[in-house]
């Protein structure tokens, strides 16, 4: 036990005495956590579009006019040549062009049905089906306008409506940020845990200090605690400064669950996650090493951690990766916790995952650790 | 200049004789590329959602037929009550529920009005959006086919054509932004480790009281990556032409040179990088924790760059994956020439430019 308090004692000394590091380890996470949230945001809004009007009849100016006031959309250019407007599209300045063919007004008076044209800019799927969705939508109303001009309906509709109510809850603004600020300060703290801890040893190893460590009657195990203590600390400062003083101060995120069961889950979660940056730093031999395993596994656990895609729409090999990358986990119960109120018995499986990874990834970083080479 | 080919064929030693290192420079670019491409999708498929029909009378069972026959849906049915559907939602079982209250088909024909309600899990308001956009897509068909039974005046139909990306993959929007990624970030944090590394371990006082110039012993460094990069990026290519299906509409040639330039670009920042960090930890910490997930959100391929509040997208201005990730979405997909990228092309010589010159004027020849 007192061997440990020394260990400790050395290893905070040296991370306090570090006075580049120190700061990059509390500053960038939350300068991250203050501006990213800003900046993941799906919703579409602003789509920009470019009319090519061949008709210039009353009813295609009405159908612009429309289309301009419906506050989806953003004309960025009005001509009657389709190669200038597709130009546009090549530039990216527009994402869809609407072609009002010629004799538009007179055709669906005469022959009681007309064409538009509608070319999508499809390279971003989602956003081109959303616009073309959008559009869609604005054109359909305008030909039941014109419709009433010319069809006297009897007083009570005889087309047979469906009305459909949408309720949105746990967060019936639709406020995105409440959905990245969990994720991504869970991604934060993921970050500080594993790189730091792999660094922290393999540095020792490639400085040379290790084998004096060696040599002494440390314990394997009280060496490791030594290591992971200290960051555990720095994880759970970190993530009580990103959920108090960024996401309930300044986004106004106030967690609905139990604070009790988010800390419980998070400190589990940390000994995985150190256990993992242990792993790594057994494995390596010099803090590039490190580095670039660490980076392989981190790019990988990020984009299929559910944080910024949907994990569902993942075909099935995939979705195997997700669920043994404990990221996924936490993002999963962060969200769950804080946004939702889940209580213990919705996550005990996530209890049980996380304790399995704990011991196996600590496990296994112990047993390769060996003092003797 | 037989120094300088020396020294370059000193820093290719230390690069190959790290395989490690090495294994993990060239694995990343060919997993990830084969990882986003099949699995990283914006689309939302096989949600599940559970359909509550009060109703099952012969309209509700055709609405479900059509909702079973997408794709986007995995569907339960059961009668929940409001609590019941809270808990599902806690314990992340559904994302949406449906429900059709009783008298549905009456209501409809009748009365010529009924109801239908959405509910979604809005904690994830992007899935809650495109769910309940999906869902009321399928309520209005059914809808319109039945008006059709009417035969409507006045009929506006609209064509539509997708541009580029006909079948809508989400590749041929992630191939572009996954590359500008893995060369920026692989660039970056191979070359801030190199000249800090010689710092901490002793070397670098030895390399400056040798006659060879400090500028050179620079650029050595970085030519080994500028190698590899180029070797990568021919992986990334053939990957993602004969395994996932993207097509190079345009010049190759100006490809690989643009992406010579994005390269030279992020080495700088690298160099940059190693040059006013003291220790690896720390430019290992600001190369990955201070650049992975800005680039990821700043080159434009995640989340839309027009939605972020105007000063973001000035930050967004000054990341160099941004402009590449426009050119090779010119080149790739669109087969756009030389005249449409001209300006990206501008501000990646111009960043390179600046980037140099600010390391000339930092690199220290003297140890503190």
């Amino acid at each position: 036990m007192r061997t440990l308090k020394f260990l400790l004692q050395k290893e905070f000394r040296q991370i306090f005495r570090n006075k580049s590091l120190l700061p990059l380890l509390f500053v960038v996470p939350i300068v991250q956590l203050l501006v990213l949230p800003l900046a993941a945001d799906y919703e579409v809004k602003n789509i920009n579009i470019a009319i090519v009007d061949h008709d210039h009849s009353s009813y295609s100016q009405k159908l612009v006019s429309k289309i301009g006031a419906s506050g989806y959309f953003k004309l960025t250019d009005y001509t009657s040549g389709f190669n200038e407007a597709f130009r546009q599209i090549e530039s990216d300045q527009a994402d869809l062009i609407l072609e009002i063919p010629h004799g538009f007004e007179r055709n669906l008076i005469r022959e009681n049905e007309q064409k538009l044209f509608l070319a999508v800019n499809a390279i971003n799927g989602v956003k081109a089906n959303l616009g073309g969705s959008y559009i869609n939508r604005i054109i359909a109303d305008y030909n039941s306008e014109v419709r009433l001009e010319w069809v006297q309906f009897p007083k009570f509709s005889p087309i047979p409506t469906i009305e459909i109510t949408t309720s949105n809850w746990f967060n019936p603004s639709m406020n995105y940020r409440f959905y990245m600020v969990p994720g991504i300060l869970a991604l934060l703290v993921t970050m500080i845990g594993a790189y730091m801890c792999a660094l922290n040893i393999v540095k020792e190893k490639e400085v040379g200090t290790i084998e004096q460590i060696n040599v002494t009657p440390v314990k394997k195990h009280q060496f490791i605690l030594g290591k992971l203590i200290p960051f555990w600390v720095i994880g759970m400062i970190v993530f009580s400064i990103g959920l108090f003083g960024i996401g309930w101060l300044i986004y106004g995120i106030v967690p609905i669950g139990s604070l009790l069961l988010l800390y419980a889950y998070l400190a589990i979660y940390l000994i995985a996650v150190l256990g993992l940056g242990l792993l790594i730093s057994t494995y390596s031999e010099t803090q590039q090493q490190a580095m670039s395993v660490a980076f392989f596994f981190m790019m990988i656990f990020i984009l299929m951690s559910g944080l910024f895609t949907s994990i569902d729409s993942m075909p099935q090999w995939a979705y195997t990766i997700t669920k043994i990358s404990p990221i996924t986990y936490f993002i999963e119960v962060m969200r769950m916790i804080v946004l939702k109120g889940s209580g213990f018995a919705n996550i005990q499986y996530h209890f049980l995952i996380m304790i399995g990874f704990a011991v196996f990834l600590n496990g296994w970083a112990i047993l390769n650790y060996k003092k003797t080479r | 200049m037989k120094q300088f080919i020396t020294f370059v064929k000193k820093e290719f030693l230390h690069v190959f004789r790290d395989r490690k290192t090495l294994l993990m420079l060239f694995g990343l670019p060919i997993v990830q590329i084969i990882l986003f491409g099949f699995a990283l999708t914006n689309e939302i498929k096989n949600a599940k959602i559970v359909i509550c029909d009060y109703a099952k009378d012969n309209a509700t069972q055709q609405i479900i037929g059509k909702f079973e026959a997408s794709r986007q849906f995995e569907i339960e049915q059961t009668l929940l009550s409001h609590q019941q559907i809270e808990a599902a939602f806690k314990q992340g079982k559904i994302r949406m529920a449906i429900v059709f209250p009783a008298n549905f088909n009456n209501d409809l024909l009748h009365q010529n009005n009924a109801q239908v309600q959405l509910i979604t899990d809005a904690s994830d308001p992007n899935t809650a959006t495109t769910l309940s956009g999906y869902a009321t897509q399928i309520i209005v068909d059914y809808q319109n086919e039945l008006m059709q039974l009417q035969e409507l005046p006045y009929r506006i139909n609209t064509e539509v054509r997708m541009v580029y990306n006909p079948e809508l993959k989400a590749a041929v929007n992630f191939v572009p932004g996954v590359m500008s990624l893995i060369l920026l970030l692989v660039c970056v944090l191979m070359t801030s480790v190199s000249i800090v590394k010689e710092k901490e371990t002793g070397t670098m006082e030895i390399l400056l009281v040798s006659p060879f110039n400090p500028f050179l012993v620079i650029i050595s460094k970085a030519v080994p990556y500028l190698a590899l990069s180029l070797i990568n990026l021919t992986i990334i290519l053939l990957l993602s032409v004969f395994v996932l299906g993207m097509p190079i509409n345009g010049n190759i040639l100006l490809l690989y040179a643009v992406s010579t330039l994005f390269i030279i670009t992020a080495l700088s920042l690298g160099l940059l990088i190693s040059n006013v960090t003291a220790s690896q930890q720390a430019a290992m910490l600001i190369s990955l924790m201070g650049m992975l997930v800005p680039s990821i959100l700043f080159t434009g391929f995640m989340f839309p760059l027009e939605n972020m509040p105007y000063p973001l997208q000035l930050v967004s201005h000054v990341v160099p994956a941004k402009w590449y990730y426009i050119i090779v979405k010119s080149i790739m997909v669109k087969g756009l020439g030389f005249s449409a990228i001209w300006k990206e092309t501008l501000i990646l010589l111009g960043m390179t430019l600046i980037l140099l010159v600010i390391n000339i004027k930092k690199f220290k020849i003297r140890l503190v």
